[in-house]
C-alpha cells in the first residue's frame, strides 16, 4: 500500500485507537482482537499504526532483526555472528507490520528451504517465513476468523512460546518469533476459538457510528484522502507526529510507573468476581492498565486506569453465562461498578 | 445526464416498473464503465438470460476494448485466483516461477464472479482483502511476492431466494446492486441515449470534479434514514454523484447528481422506509404474498402518484414540484446545518428519489437479515456459513498438509506439488547416501511430509423445531390455523430434507410430541393428535426448546425454531398460575435461547398482538412476526421466507 490513512484521521472509534497504541507501547500484552460491524476501518487502523511506531534498533545481517542491546545471542545468526568474531553492528529500522494474507500456505508462513537455492543449486537454505518477518513487530491477521484452522494452531503454538520451530526436509531451525498478534474480524463469519481468543491481550468490540455528525466526518475524511492521498496526510501529520512522541514518551516511562498493592489487588477482585479463568486475565490488566497510565503521563496505577482498561482486557475471557442476558462489555461494567465502586463507571466513559 | 425520455408514462404497472430498472441498470453500468475500480463494482441479480446478455455487452462495450476482462468461477483455488508457483513451468526452468492469478492479471480492468451466491465467506474475504489494500500479496508454495492490482467487480448472482445472496462483505464494496430478474424481453429492447465517447470525456473530467459539503451530508443522512449501518454506502454514494456529474461533462456535482446516486446506490441497501411511510409499507408486506400484486402495487403505495414518479427524479426539471438543481447554492448559510437538513429542498428531493426505488419485497428481505441498521444478527441467523470441514464427504475445499489417515482422502496432485520442487535435492542426497543403490531407477522422492489431503466441505442438516401452543388461549383462535402451517411446512422441509420436530405445549408443561425425524408420516400423525386447552406454560416451553436444539447443535446440525403462540403465557417454570410470574419467567428462558444465538422466528397468532409477545422475541432474538388474521398458508409462506429458506 502506498499511502495508508493516517490514524489520528480516524474518527470515534476510541476504544480501538488506545487499545492498539497500548500495544504499541508495551508489546508484552500480547496483541489485539478487533471484532465488529463492516465499514468501520478496523483494517484501516492497524495498517495506519505502521506510521506511528518508532524505529527500532536491530542487528545488520540477521534475518529476524534482533535487538543488538540483548547480551546473549537471541537466535543463530546472531550466534554464529557473534562466534566468527564479527562485530556487531546495528541500524535503525521500521518496526515491521507483517500482514498475513489469507490464503498463505504454511511454508510461507513459518518459513521453509529457498525454493530458487533448492531447484538451481540442490542446495538446503532455510527462507525465513512471515513469523520470522514479524519478529519484534506486529503481526496482522485480517478476517482471522476465516483463518485456516491449521493455520491457527501454528499462530497460537507460537504466540504462547515466542518461538518458531522448523523442521523440514532434514533442515532443523529455530528462531525467535515475538510479535504482537493484532487480528480483526466480523463477527457475522463466524467465531474465534477460545485458544486463540486467549492469545489475545486486549479485544475491542467495534460499531458503526450512528450519530449523523461523526458519520459525516467519516465520509468527509475518506473522500479527501482518496481524492489527494498526499495532501491528506500531510494533513494530518502533526496529529500522527504528535501521537507518535506520546508513545515514544509513554514506552519510556513505563518501567517506572508504580503499581501499588491495592491496585493489584482490585484487578485480582475485579477477575475473580467476573470468573475468568487463569492468571491472564489478571496479568495483562496489570500491563495494560500500567501501559494506559503511562500514555496518559502517570507514574502511578490508580482506579482510573483500571477503569478504563478493565472492559478491553476482560471481556473476552468471560465464561458464556447462559442466565445472563447482558452482552459481556456490560457485564465487565456491572463488576468494575461493583469492584471500584459506584461512579467509577462515570470515569469511565469521561476518560 | 440524458435520461428524461420524452414520452413519461403516466402508468404506474409492473411494465413500467421493469422498464425504469432496465434504464437505471444501464445508468448504472455507464457509470461503472467510467470508472471501475473507483466505484467497486456492481452485483447483477438474476439467472442467466438475454437482460444479463445485453447488460454485460453493453458494459462492455463501454470500456476500452484493452482492458483486462477475466472471469472467476466459484470454485477457484487460491492458486489461480491469487497466484502461487507455477509448477510446470518451475520444473521446466529448473528455478521458481510463480504464476500470476487472476486478480493480479485483472489490473486496470474488470473481473466477473460467476455465480456470486455460491461465493464462500473465505473466498469473499480474499477479494475484499485485495480491493481495500489495491495489491494481492502472495505468500504461497515458497513465492513471496506483491502486485499492485485495482479492478471493478461485477458479480452475476444467481440466488433464487433471499437467503441465497451473494457475500455481504463483497455487496458492501460495490457501488450497485441491480436486479434484472424480473424483466421480459420488451424492457430491455429500450435504447440508451449514452454513447462510449461521453464515457471516455467523463474519464478525464472525473478527477476534477468538485461535490460541495452539503452534498455530502445529504448523502450521510438520506443514508440514516433508510437505516443503512455501513459507511461505505455513503462514500460509494458520493463518488456515483461525482461520476454522473462527469458524465455529463459538469465539473460540479448538482442536484441529480446526488438524487441518482441515492436511488441507485442507497434505495437498493434501505432497511427501514422513512418514518411516514412504515404504515403503509407495513399494510403492503401483510397482503404481500402475491409476486405481481405486489409489484403493481409498489409504485402507488410508496409514491403516491401526485408526488414524484420514480423517472422524474432524474430530470426534475420537468416537475414542478421539485426545486431547480441549483437550490444548493441559495440555501441560506446563517442557518444551522441541523435546522437545515430538516427543510431542505435537496435532501427531500433525493430522500424521494431513494425512497422511489426502493425494492418492493424489502421488508420481507428485512425480516430475513434480523433488520435494523443495529441488526447485527444478519447472515449469522440463516444457513450460509452452515458447513463445517470434514474429511470425508461434501464438496472439496483444497488440501492441506496431513497424513491419509482416519477416513481423509489423499490429494495425489498436491503431494506430487510439494514434492517436485526438491527432487533435485533430494535426489542428490540419496546418491551421497547410498552409493551402492541405483538411485537412478527411482524416479520420484515422495517424503511423509509431502502428503496433503484432500479436505470437504459438508453441508449440515437442518432441524426446524416447532413449538406450538395448544394452550386454552391459542386453541380457541387459532390452533387450526397453526397445526394446517406446520402440515404445509412440513412437506416443504422433507422435500428439502430437513428434519423437523414439534413441541407442544398446555397445561403446565411442554412436550416433545415428535422428535427430530425426516419422516413426514410421523410428524403428521404427531400434530393430528395434538389436543388443546389449559394454560400457557411459555418459559417452559422455550426451555424445552433450548434443550432440543442444544442437542442438535452439539450433534453438528444446524437448529432452527419457530414459536407460534399468542404469547399470553401464565404459567410459570415451576407449574405455578399467575401472569406476572409467568411473563418474567419467559423473559428468562427467551434470554437464553438468545444466548445460545438459535435461529428463532416468533410467530404471534393472537388476534391483538400484545406488546408483551414482541418483548419476548426480541429478548430471545427472534425474528418477531404478528400475523393477526392469517391463515395457515400465510403462516407457512412467513416462517418458509424467514425461518427455512435456503
Amino acid at each position: 500500500m502506498a499511502q495508508p490513512f493516517p490514524f489520528s484521521a480516524i474518527v470515534g472509534q476510541d476504544e480501538m485507537k488506545l487499545a492498539l497504541t497500548i500495544a504499541a507501547v508495551d508489546p508484552t500484552i500480547g496483541g489485539v482482537l478487533v471484532f465488529g460491524d463492516r465499514g468501520t476501518g478496523k483494517s484501516t487502523a492497524v495498517r495506519a499504526l505502521a506510521t506511528l511506531l518508532p524505529k527500532m534498533r536491530a542487528v545488520i545481517g540477521c534475518s529476524y532483526g534482533c535487538d543488538p542491546a540483548v547480551g546473549a545471542a537471541s537466535c543463530e545468526q546472531c550466534a554464529a555472528l557473534k562466534a566468527g568474531g564479527h562485530v556487531i553492528k546495528s541500524h535503525l529500522v521500521p518496526v515491521p507490520v507483517v500482514d498475513l494474507p489469507l490464503g498463505a500456505t504454511e511454508d510461507r508462513v513459518i518459513g521453509a528451504l529457498d525454493l530458487e537455492s533448492a531447484l538451481t543449486k540442490g542446495k538446503k537454505v532455510f527462507e525465513p517465513g512471515l513469523l520470522a518477518r514479524a519478529n519484534r513487530g506486529f503481526l496482522y491477521v485480517d478476517e482471522v476468523n476465516l483463518l485456516e484452522d491449521h493455520l491457527v494452531d501454528l499462530l497460537i503454538d507460537v504466540a504462547a512460546s515466542g518461538e518458531n520451530v522448523i523442521e523440514r526436509e532434514g533442515l532443523s531451525v529455530r528462531h525467535p518469533a515475538r510479535f504482537v498478534l493484532v487480528g480483526s474480524g466480523n463477527p457475522e463469519e463466524g467465531e474465534l476459538r477460545p485458544q486463540l481468543l486467549d492469545r489475545f491481550g486486549l479485544s475491542v468490540e467495534v460499531k458503526t457510528p450512528t450519530n449523523l455528525d461523526e458519520r459525516i466526518d467519516v465520509v468527509r475524511r475518506r473522500d479527501e484522502f482518496d481524492r489527494d492521498p498526499a495532501a491528506f496526510q500531510e494533513k494530518w501529520h502533526k496529529e500522527d507526529d504528535k501521537l507518535k512522541r506520546k508513545i515514544v514518551a509513554a514506552r519510556g516511562r513505563l518501567a517506572s510507573v508504580v503499581v501499588p498493592d491495592a491496585a493489584l489487588r482490585l484487578a485480582a477482585q475485579l477477575c475473580m468476581k467476573l470468573g475468568t479463568d487463569g492468571l491472564r486475565g489478571e496479568l495483562t490488566l496489570m500491563r495494560a492498565a500500567r501501559a494506559y497510565a503511562s500514555l496518559m503521563g502517570d507514574t502511578l496505577v490508580t482506579d482510573v486506569h483500571f477503569g478504563r482498561i478493565a472492559a478491553p482486557t476482560l471481556r473476552h475471557r468471560l465464561r458464556r453465562d447462559p442466565l445472563d442476558e447482558a452482552g459481556s462489555t456490560v457485564r465487565v461494567e456491572r463488576a468494575i461498578e461493583e469492584v471500584l465502586g459506584p461512579g467509577s463507571n462515570a470515569i469511565k466513559t469521561a476518560a | 445526464m440524458k435520461q428524461g425520455s420524452a414520452e413519461v408514462e403516466v402508468q404506474h404497472g409492473a411494465q413500467h416498473d421493469t422498464r425504469v430498472a432496465w434504464e437505471d441498470a444501464l445508468v448504472a453500468a455507464a457509470l461503472l464503465a467510467v470508472d471501475p475500480a473507483g466505484l467497486g463494482g456492481v452485483s447483477i441479480r438474476g439467472m442467466p438470460g438475454p437482460a444479463r446478455d445485453a447488460w454485460l455487452g453493453q458494459f462492455r462495450a463501454w470500456l476500452p476494448e484493452t482492458i483486462p476482462w477475466r472471469r472467476i468461477p466459484s470454485h477457484v483455488t487460491d492458486n489461480r485466483l491469487l497466484g502461487g508457483l507455477d509448477l510446470a513451468a518451475t520444473l521446466a526452468a529448473n528455478r521458481p516461477v510463480a504464476e500470476r492469478g487472476i486478480l493480479a492479471d485483472a489490473d486496470g480492468g474488470v473481473v466477473v464472479l460467476t455465480m456470486a451466491e455460491r461465493v464462500s465467506a473465505t473466498m469473499a474475504a480474499r477479494l475484499t482483502a485485495v480491493i481495500d489494500t489495491g495489491e494481492v500479496v502472495v505468500a504461497r508454495d515458497g513465492i513471496q511476492l506483491r502486485h499492485h492490482t485495482k479492478f471493478g467487480v461485477v458479480m452475476l448472482d444467481e440466488g433464487l431466494d433471499d437467503s441465497e445472496r451473494a457475500p455481504a462483505a463483497l455487496l458492501d464494496r460495490l457501488s450497485f446492486q441491480i436486479d434484472l430478474s424480473r424483466l421480459r424481453m420488451r424492457d430491455i429492447e429500450a435504447e440508451t441515449l449514452i454513447d462510449a465517447e461521453q464515457i471516455v470525456a467523463a474519464r478525464a473530467i472525473l478527477p476534477n470534479v468538485q461535490a460541495t459539503d452539503e452534498q455530502l451530508k445529504v448523502l450521510c443522512v438520506t443514508a440514516q434514514v433508510l437505516g443503512i449501518a455501513s459507511i461505505r454506502a455513503s462514500i460509494a454514494a458520493l463518488r456515483v454523484a461525482r461520476v454522473s456529474a462527469a458524465l455529463d461533462g459538469r465539473e460540479k456535482v448538482n442536484g441529480d447528481d446526488v438524487a441518482l446516486a441515492a436511488r441507485l446506490v442507497l434505495a437498493p441497501r434501505a432497511t427501514q422506509m422513512p418514518a411516514t411511510e412504515e404504515d403503509e409499507a407495513e399494510a403492503d408486506a401483510d397482503n404481500g404474498e402475491d409476486d405481481t400484486a405486489e409489484i403493481e402495487q409498489q409504485p402507488d403505495d410508496v409514491t403516491p402518484p401526485d408526488q414524484l414518479p420514480p423517472e422524474n427524479a432524474l430530470s426534475p426539471q420537468d416537475d414542478p414540484d421539485v426545486e431547480p438543481p441549483q437550490n444548493e447554492n441559495q440555501s441560506d448559510p446563517n442557518r444551522e446545518p441541523e435546522e437545515a437538513k430538516q427543510d431542505d429542498a435537496l435532501g427531500d428531493k433525493v430522500l424521494e428519489a431513494a425512497k422511489a426505488a426502493i425494492p418492493a419485497d424489502l421488508l420481507s428481505q428485512l425480516l430475513i437479515n434480523g433488520a435494523g441498521p443495529g441488526g447485527s444478527k444478519g447472515g449469522s441467523s440463516g444457513r450460509m456459513g452452515a458447513t463445517r470441514q470434514s474429511g470425508k464427504r461434501g464438496r472439496p475445499l483444497g488440501a492441506r498438509r496431513g497424513m491419509p489417515r482416519a477416513g481423509a482422502r489423499l490429494n495425489v496432485i498436491e503431494t506430487l506439488r510439494a514434492a517436485a520442487p526438491w527432487q533435485r535435492l533430494r535426489a542428490a542426497e540419496a546418491l551421497m547416501q547410498s552409493s551402492t543403490l541405483d538411485t537412478s531407477r527411482q524416479k520420484i522422492f515422495v517424503r511423509q511430509e509431502d502428503f496433503h489431503v484432500t479436505r470437504f466441505k459438508e453441508r449440515r442438516d437442518t432441524t426446524v423445531i416447532f413449538v406450538v401452543d395448544a394452550s386454552g388461549s391459542a386453541a380457541l383462535n387459532r390452533l387450526a390455523e397453526a397445526k394446517g402451517a406446520v402440515e404445509l411446512l412440513l412437506a416443504d422441509c422433507y422435500v428439502r430434507r430437513d428434519q423437523v420436530a414439534l413441541i407442544s405445549f398446555r397445561g403446565k408443561k411442554a412436550d416433545l410430541l415428535l422428535p427430530p425425524t425426516r419422516s413426514l408420516v410421523r410428524a403428521k400423525r404427531g400434530l393430528g393428535g395434538l389436543p388443546g386447552g389449559g394454560g400457557t406454560p411459555l418459559a417452559a416451553a422455550i426451555d424445552a426448546a433450548v434443550q432440543l436444539a442444544d442437542s442438535i447443535a452439539r450433534r453438528g446440525d444446524t437448529p432452527s425454531i419457530v414459536f407460534l403462540t399468542d404469547g399470553r403465557t401464565n404459567i410459570a417454570r415451576d407449574g405455578s398460575p399467575g401472569r406476572a410470574a409467568a411473563e418474567a419467567d419467559a423473559l428468562v428462558s427467551a434470554r437464553q435461547l438468545r444466548s445460545q444465538r438459535f435461529a428463532a422466528v416468533f410467530v404471534d397468532t393472537s388476534t391483538q398482538p400484545a406488546p408483551h409477545a414482541a418483548r419476548i422475541a426480541r429478548e430471545m432474538g427472534a425474528i418477531y412476526q404478528p400475523l393477526p388474521y392469517a391463515n395457515a398458508s400465510t403462516i407457512s409462506n412467513v416462517i418458509r421466507e424467514k425461518a427455512l429458506a435456503k
